[in-house]
């Protein structure tokens, strides 16, 4: 259910300009990995390297390697939406299809996925829902749109559309940027209980977060703008929140840079 | 961070520029910069007001513009019921002096002694010359505003955009013309073809003339409602959040179901007005018919015969020699027209209306 992701020298462009340069990482399964660094660093970048998103912009394209458990996802061979089946996304802001309801929302990705049988569609509606932490609150209305929720529960909404589908590997682009504390508690509750069974990989700004949930942490940064990101420091969380070996990345913890 | 050096050093450099390449400008230009600012600061008390609130004006621009948005709505129900008043007023005295049945009667003979007229046959015809164009035209225009918005490259994309609108802006009677005159002879061949395999169905049956027939006059109004409904269904899909295609697209949609997921529902109303539109104008499309069109009275499925006709093109073909009854009839004919475009229009609202729950929390 949890896979090992590993980059070696991936490098991504947007047109000709470089985003990120050789990063190499290898993130563990069923742990927690947060990317932090400052904005434009090339956090999202890399994170939509990993489920190949990167590549649906106009001239963005990746270089490097990039395995899910020795799988080469950039393989000519490799089926594109079978990579991303295999790797799920919760987005910055909420993003439920406007015209479904909540369980048509849910559902969505298994229904891409052939299932049309109504019980199985049910059960893993509701499974999804309890694991996104939604479903006392959404049980009673499933038929009614998915927009019409608070942006944290339209976030946990998209959360629990992701796992729907029992990905490997989650991708969440900072997730809780949009959201009040209490919803931001619910889903770093929800991410703890998740990585029982995905590996999951976190953009995040807030150090707090990235100390609370995180087994490890890696740190991007870029010289000056223009250039394209670099991974600083990767190491357990705790270490580079409590003595991290590059001084690049303690400026940037204790807010002396960034 | 890190951009704000950067900036202002952008700023500096394009200020020295200036000053040295076009010493004159430069100052000319720092002293039009000053103006509104000297003008502001005489009047102390900045935007935000001190001292006493001022009394609301009693004549202002927001008073003049509420008269006048009220005027023009006034005049528009005051300009629809004068021509209802009108029509009415013209087509009762018709209907009157007709001596066979208004809904049934298979013929238009209004300029008699003894006055004949039936609306049934130029109803159906409309009506289907009209449904036949749309089941040309939706599905092809919905595939062509797809691929223009989300497969063609970007500028290729926009310019054949570009095109589609110029096809809207091409004058009915030249579809019709060229619908007449050249696009009639591949229509028939194609017509002998299928009388020939499968004229045992009977839309395609008879035994001729081909040609001037309803799928004619369909084919010439698909190409004519095709721009509308590519051109405003191409914007529509334009506009689907960038967010949900990529939703759909990460939880493992192709390009095709990331179509079917996010834009094609998100676009839903959008085509369906879209689509509207299309009917709108292939149902009191005038000129083009009656160039191409067989013109004869008579309820008939059959698509490839010589015949058909619709209200708008009988209106415009009967016109000329119509006496005080004949346009009183016309007259009649053009009421029922706009009656079924009203129901078209009412239907569609519905339809919109039913999920609106979902489309008001799309927007
Ligand atoms: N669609 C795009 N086209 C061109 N350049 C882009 C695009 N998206 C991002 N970039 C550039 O790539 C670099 C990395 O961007 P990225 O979004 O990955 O940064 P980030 O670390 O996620 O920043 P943030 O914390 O603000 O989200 C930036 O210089 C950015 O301007
Ligand atoms: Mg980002």
């Amino acid at each position: 259910m949890a896979k090992r992701v590993e980059a070696s020298n991936v490098t991504a462009y947007y047109g000709s300009f470089k985003a990120i340069e050789n990063i190499n990482l290898t993130v563990e399964p069923k742990t927690v990995t947060a990317l932090i660094g400052p904005s434009g660093c090339g956090k999202s970048t890399f994170l939509r390297s990993i489920n190949r998103m990167h590549e649906v912009l106009p001239g963005a394209r990746v270089e490097g390697n990039l395995t899910i458990d020795d799988q080469d996802i950039y393989d000519r061979d490799v089926d594109v939406t079978a990579v991303r089946r295999m790797i799920g996304m919760v987005f910055q802001r909420p993003n439920p299809f406007p015209t479904m309801s909540i369980f048509e929302n849910v559902v969505a990705g298994l229904k891409l996925n052939g299932v049309r049988k109504k019980s199985i569609l049910e059960d893993a509606a509701e499974k999804a829902l309890r694991s996104a932490n939604l479903w006392d609150e959404v049980k009673d209305r499933l038929g009614k749109p998915g927009a019409g929720l608070s942006g944290g529960q339209q976030q946990r909404l998209c959360i629990a559309r992701t796992i729907a589908v029992e990905p490997q590997v989650v991708l969440m682009d900072e997730p809780c940027s949009a959201l009040d504390p209490i919803s931001t508690l619910a889903i770093e509750d929800l991410m703890f209980q998740l990585k029982d069974k995905f590996t999951i990989i976190i953009v995040t700004h807030n150090m707090q977060q990235a100390a609370r949930v995180s087994d490890r942490t890696a740190f991007f940064s870029i010289e000056k703008t223009g250039d394209p990101g670099r991974l600083i420091e990767y190491d357990n969380t705790q270490k580079i929140f409590s003595n991290p070996s590059v001084k690049k990345t303690e400026d940037y913890i204790t807010g002396r840079f960034g | 961070m890190g951009e704000t050096p950067h900036r202002s050093a952008d700023a500096g450099t394009g200020g020295t520029r200036v000053t040295q390449s076009h010493e004159w400008p430069a100052g000319a230009s720092a002293r039009v910069a000053e103006a509104p600012v000297s003008t502001r600061s005489p009047g102390g008390a900045g935007l935000g007001g001190g001292g006493a609130l001022p009394r609301s004006r009693k004549f202002g621009a927001e008073r003049a513009f509420r008269g006048l948005t009220l005027a023009a709505g006034t005049a528009v129900l005051v300009i629809i019921a004068a021509i209802a008043i009108f029509l009415v007023a013209k087509a009762v005295p018709a209907l009157r002096a007709n001596t066979e049945n208004f809904w049934s009667y298979e013929g238009w003979s209004p300029n008699d002694p003894e006055p004949k007229f039936g609306i049934g046959t130029l109803a159906f015809g409309t009506v289907l010359s009209s449904a036949l164009a749309l089941l040309i035209a939706v599905p092809v225009a919905l595939g062509i505003a797809l691929y223009l918005s989300h497969y063609a490259p970007r500028r290729l994309g926009t310019a054949l955009g570009f095109l589609v609108d110029l096809l809207a802006a091409v004058p009915s009677v030249v579809f019709g013309l060229w619908g007449r005159d050249v696009f009639s002879s591949p229509v028939r061949d194609f017509s002998i073809w299928l009388n020939q395999h499968f004229g045992w169905i009977p839309l395609f049956g008879g035994d001729g003339p081909f040609g001037a027939s309803i799928m004619l006059g369909a084919l010439v109004l698909a190409i004519m409602v095709l721009p509308i409904i590519t051109s405003l269904s191409r914007e529509v899909f334009l506009q689907t959040p960038t967010a949900n295609e990529e939703a759909a697209l990460a939880l493992g949609a192709t390009r095709w179901e990331m179509l079917r997921t996010a834009v094609l529902p998100y676009g839903r109303p959008g085509i369906i007005a879209a689509v509207m539109l299309g009917l709108g104008r292939a149902l009191g499309e005038t000129i083009a018919l009656a160039l191409t069109l067989g013109i004869t009275f008579g309820i008939s499925f059959n698509l490839i015969q010589n015949g058909g006709n619709t209200i708008a093109a009988n209106i415009a073909n009967a016109f000329g020699e119509a006496n005080e009854t004949g346009r009183g009839a016309l007259i009649a004919s053009g009421l029922v027209l706009f009656t079924i475009t009203l129901i078209v229009n009412i239907t569609a609202r519905a339809i919109i209306y039913r999920r609106r729950e979902f489309t008001e929390s799309a927007a």
